[in-house]
């Protein structure tokens, strides 16, 4: 009883504070300075059609980097806690067999979804999408693999290969912008190219690149680690 | 006068989706219906002139995040 | 008539979201649901953010051959809180899934989620 009144003075509370923030709010007529500048400047400056992707790979590089670092983070605590011990490793796993139609769809769509998820992040500065959006599509292949197939052995070296070698790459271009450029992350590093095209905005497309991968492979490590785990119960 | 309309209607879904995801008795709906909070979102992102935010909520907030609920719930439940 | 608008209609959502992830935190005592909780919370921070980007009669921030390039300040919602909203949701799983190791773990010591049997540090 004491537990129930507590938590409605409390859900009262929030709902105070919220209904002020949501009377005070007026509904924007025209943007703000911060988003007038990257409209009217991001065409010269960046080159990239898609506004929101020069906001995070460029103006907010900064904040992807950090993001990305976050996520490597979260992975590796997940595969620290569900590192399987060597004689769970070599106990054979009882599974349930999946069925004959997801196993013949995983075939034929696991390469269609892998070239959607590429597509998204390589046209990620034209296009609505981009490495996040990618990456979890990648993710999402991966996982119809494992769901296919539990038992499913893929190469975790590769996985950790690629996740490294996309981070290194992605501070390797960042630092590469302070000495060619203008500073940390600048895009102008390479030409900026004809606006609209695939091979324009610089860096920008070589950024969203990496940052695809590497979110791709941090969130099929989890889901890896994940399926490990999984057992037919007795 | 329909993109009002609409963001009512897609505002009334979420609402129903989360209360059902807080106050179902099982927990698997429970799961369910928080993806469902995240799939509504995103049509209403899309409906707010955010394809972006809309590809990754799709993506990861109704797709991945619900399988790995399930895999977490299996994993309790076999050792249950 | 102000609040008939989708931005204001969509941000009372996106609040009342916020109010219902709270109160599955408080009132549930397995962990799964709190954590469905926390991950309703999310979903509820990041419709308010989008529908503060959101200007009446404009389309996306994207440009393409239909926006006249000379006065696109007048023609795109603002990009700014997309991209965090962007990076949100990708932070919000990572979150999400460390919560459930957490939560799996410790199921795996006490055999339990009801978060009042979890008393080791109570005095």
């Amino acid at each position: 009883m004491l537990r129930k009144g507590i938590i409605t003075v409390i859900l009262i509370g929030f709902a105070v504070m919220l209904l002020q923030l949501f009377l005070s709010f007026n509904g924007n007529e025209d943007l703000n300075t911060t988003a007038l500048h990257y409209a009217e400047n991001g065409i010269e400056e960046v080159g990239a059609a898609n506004l929101v992707t020069s906001v995070v790979v460029t103006y907010r590089g900064l904040d992807t980097l950090g993001e990305v670092t976050i996520l490597f983070l979260t992975a590796a605590i997940i595969g620290l806690f569900l590192k399987l011990t060597r004689e769970e490793k070599s106990e054979k796993r009882e599974v349930r067999p999946t069925s004959e139609i997801l196993q013949t769809a995983m075939k034929v769509l696991v390469p269609v979804i892998f070239l959607f998820g590429i597509y998204v992040f390589i046209n990620g500065h034209l296009t609505p999408g981009g490495g996040f959006q990618g990456g979890a599509i990648i993710a999402s292949g991966i996982l119809l693999m494992f769901l296919a197939d539990p038992n499913r052995k893929i190469s975790h070296g590769l996985i950790a290969v690629i996740e490294s070698i996309s981070g290194i790459s992605f501070v390797i271009i960042g630092i590469l912008g302070i000495v060619l450029a203008g500073g940390f992350l600048d895009n102008h590093i390479l030409p900026l190219g004809k606006f609209g095209t695939l091979l324009s905005a610089g860096a920008v497309p070589l950024i969203y690149i990496f940052v695809g991968l590497k979110v791709g492979s941090e969130l099929s490590n989890i889901i890896y680690y994940l399926n490990q785990t999984q057992k037919e119960k007795k | 006068m329909t993109t009002v309309i609409l963001t009512i209607i897609l505002g009334v879904m979420v609402l129903a989706m989360a209360i059902i995801a807080i106050v179902h008795k099982k927990t698997i709906t429970a799961i369910l219906a928080a993806g469902a909070v995240s799939l509504f979102a995103s049509i209403l992102y899309l409906v707010l002139a955010a394809p972006d935010v809309a590809m990754t909520e799709a993506a990861i907030g109704s797709g991945l995040s619900t399988v790995i609920f399930f895999y977490v719930l299996n994993k309790i439940r076999q050792d249950a | 008539m102000k609040f008939l608008s989708p931005e204001y209609i969509s941000m009372a959502a996106g609040f009342l979201v916020i109010l219902i992830g709270i109160w599955g935190i408080l009132a549930n005592k397995n962990l799964i649901r709190m954590i469905i909780g926390f991950s309703l919370f999310d979903t509820g921070i990041h419709i308010v953010m989008v529908a503060i980007s959101y200007l009446k009669d404009r389309t996306a921030p994207i440009i393409d051959e239909t926006i006249n390039t000379q006065e696109i300040a007048k023609q795109i919602t603002d990009p700014v809180p997309q991209a965090l909203v962007l990076t949100a949701i990708v932070i919000g799983l990572g979150v999400t899934a460390l919560m459930l190791v957490y939560a799996m773990k410790l199921h795996k010591e006490k055999k339990s989620l009801d978060i009042t049997k979890f008393n080791d540090l109570k005095w």
